[in-house]
């Protein structure tokens, strides 16, 4: 894969924490820039004809992402913030009629906070359970388990397509599919998924995916939300303001049809461009080189990381891409990460936004690397040395 | 490599693995708790204080060698000092760690220097500072260093 050339940062940093956000190539920062410079106005409003190019280009993108993970119709596709605005949407929404006091919403013990937090948020006040699917030590879904949770009070399960701790990818379409039998929607936590995977929500038959655009080489500040054009009828309005509105009157506001019910008030237009050219960034690529490119730096620094004594890995799933979450001896992630960075290695050390999941395994914190297209097995070298270091600086100090 | 070895020096090392003073007082006046929720670094403080007096103190928790070595430190530092002896040397240590000043020694306290040049890091050497500094002020949250 030679695309370093495309990541000007890449000359200042070895960066193996692609999970928390990916770097930009040239082309998106570009796009951004060639925006604001010719093409910028408000979107959805101007007669003139910039705003109809500037509306163009954005409703571009909306049919851009609906391609790249394979939906059916571009109004399943919202744009919003990130990830976690995506999950609050669909919790805030189903909560007004779909769950109710005392029904059960299922999620897994590996979830990251943003999928945990909006469903105790809604839970609390409106007296709904949570119950955890939990995970084994090879940190995979107990499926067995995850069928004998439903009951008739289940409406809904939140799950994560790959976690951003394990590295798992989940058994999704199995567990959606029995879902489905039980008659509860969807929604899976798709952020550590889209930048890896080829993702196909048609044939995964989800019925709310959610993911970020600065994961997958876009910019910050925009997040997709798909949802099914059932659910999304359904359910109310998020936030009210402009764009999201048909016609207002003081006595009453009807509200835009799909997607714009849920778009309130003037997007990231800007950088919802920018997504439109990582994604196109990505097709050029092809998700499929992609993957294969992360699945040999994995078995690389995984066979290299596990010559390492005392480091335990976790996240040992047979299905499972390019992310290393591990501890070394006593020695603390946080001071891994300051002798690391030292070496100019950027790593993540801490409890990874997962703090169940720690507790989980019996550990604080963890230190985890992460890939992404540009890393390469000259990354991996330098980080065993970087990680030799750390022992000498802990163990056979040179007095 | 040589800033590494300002940071982590033996003896932070030794007191971030053996950290002094590491139990619980039974008969504590006060106890606060301290968390650093970026790292999750995480203590209890245990003190016994008269007539404005540290007679005793100790901690509990986890973390890493920064934080515990420096809550280690300051156990010895502060034991039988008054209240306004630890508040001051609170002052100077912080002083310390961020600029690298000391007016004072501070004994054992200045082998964290090192920390100065590592401005992520401060939050994990004043942990325990802060959660005493708050079990001083009698305050019932725990404390965080977000
Ligand atoms: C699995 C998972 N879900 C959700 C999120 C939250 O994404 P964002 O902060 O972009 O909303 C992250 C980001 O770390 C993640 O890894």
């Amino acid at each position: 894969m030679n695309v370093r050339k495309d990541f000007p940062i890449l000359e200042k940093i070895i960066y193996l924490d692609s999970g928390a956000t990916t770097q930009k190539p040239r082309c998106v920062i570009d796009a951004i820039q060639k925006f604001y410079l010719e093409d910028n106005a408000n979107i959805h409003r101007g007669v003139y004809e910039l705003s109809q190019r500037a509306t163009k280009k954005f409703e571009h993108v909306r049919e851009q992402v609906k391609n790249f993970i394979h939906a059916e119709h571009s109004h399943e596709i919202i744009f919003t913030r990130g990830t976690t605005e995506s999950i609050n949407l669909v919790a805030q929404c189903l909560s007004h009629n779909h769950i109710q006091k005392d029904d059960e919403i299922l999620i897994s013990a590996m979830e990251h906070h943003s999928n945990i937090v909006p469903w105790q948020l809604i839970a609390e006040k409106i007296g709904a359970k949570i119950k955890v699917i939990p995970i084994t030590d090879l940190g995979e879904i107990e499926l067995e388990s995850f069928r004998k949770l439903f009951t008739a009070k289940t409406k809904m399960v939140a799950v994560t397509h790959v976690s951003n701790v394990l590295g798992t990818v989940n058994p999704i379409k199995e567990m959606i599919r029995i879902a489905h039998e039980n008659n509860v929607p969807v929604l899976v936590d798709g952020a550590q998924a889209v930048p890896h995977l080829s993702v196909n929500v048609t044939e995964l038959d989800c019925d709310f995916y959610a993911f970020s655009s600065h994961k997958m080489y876009g910019p910050t500040g925009v997040g997709v939300l798909y949802g099914k054009t059932e659910w999304l009828k359904k359910m109310p309005p998020y936030q009210g303001g402009g764009d999201m509105i048909e016609r207002v009157s003081f006595e009453k506001t009807t509200y835009n049809k799909l997607p714009y019910k849920f778009e309130a008030g003037t997007p990231d237009i800007s950088n919802v461009i920018g997504l439109g050219v990582a994604i196109d960034y990505l097709n050029q690529i092809g998700m499929h080189a992609i993957t294969e490119h992360e699945k040999k730096l994995l078995a690389i620094a995984t066979e290299e990381l596990k010559k390492i004594p005392e480091l335990k890995i976790f996240g040992e799933s047979e299905n499972k891409i390019g992310v290393i979450s591990f501890t070394l001896n006593d020695i603390h992630p946080h001071d891994i990460g300051t002798i690391l960075d030292h070496e100019n290695i950027a790593v993540r050390a801490g409890h990874h936004c997962a703090m169940p999941l720690m507790q989980r395994f019996n550990v604080p914190a963890m230190t985890r690397i992460s890939f992404g297209i540009y890393n390469t097995e000259k990354d991996i070298e330098n980080l065993i040395k970087g990680l030799k270091i750390v022992h000498e600086v802990f163990h056979e100090r040179i007095t | 490599m040589n800033e590494l070895r300002e940071l982590y020096q033996e003896m932070i090392i030794e007191h971030g693995r053996h950290p002094r003073n590491f139990c619980v007082l039974e008969n504590a006046s006060c106890k606060q708790e301290g968390f650093n929720p970026l790292c999750g670094d995480h203590l209890i403080l245990f003190l016994i204080e008269k007539n404005g007096v540290i007679e005793n103190i100790s901690f509990q928790g986890s973390g890493c060698a920064i934080s515990m070595a420096s809550a280690s430190l300051m156990t010895d530092a502060v034991k039988n000092k008054s209240i306004k002896e630890a508040e001051k040397l609170f002052q100077q240590f912080h002083l310390l760690i961020t600029e690298n000043k000391s007016e004072e020694n501070l004994g054992k306290l200045a082998v964290l220097a090192g920390v100065s040049e590592f401005p992520a890091r401060v939050k994990c050497a004043t942990l325990a500072w802060h959660t005493l500094k708050a079990a001083l002020q009698n305050e019932t949250q725990t404390v965080s260093t977000e």
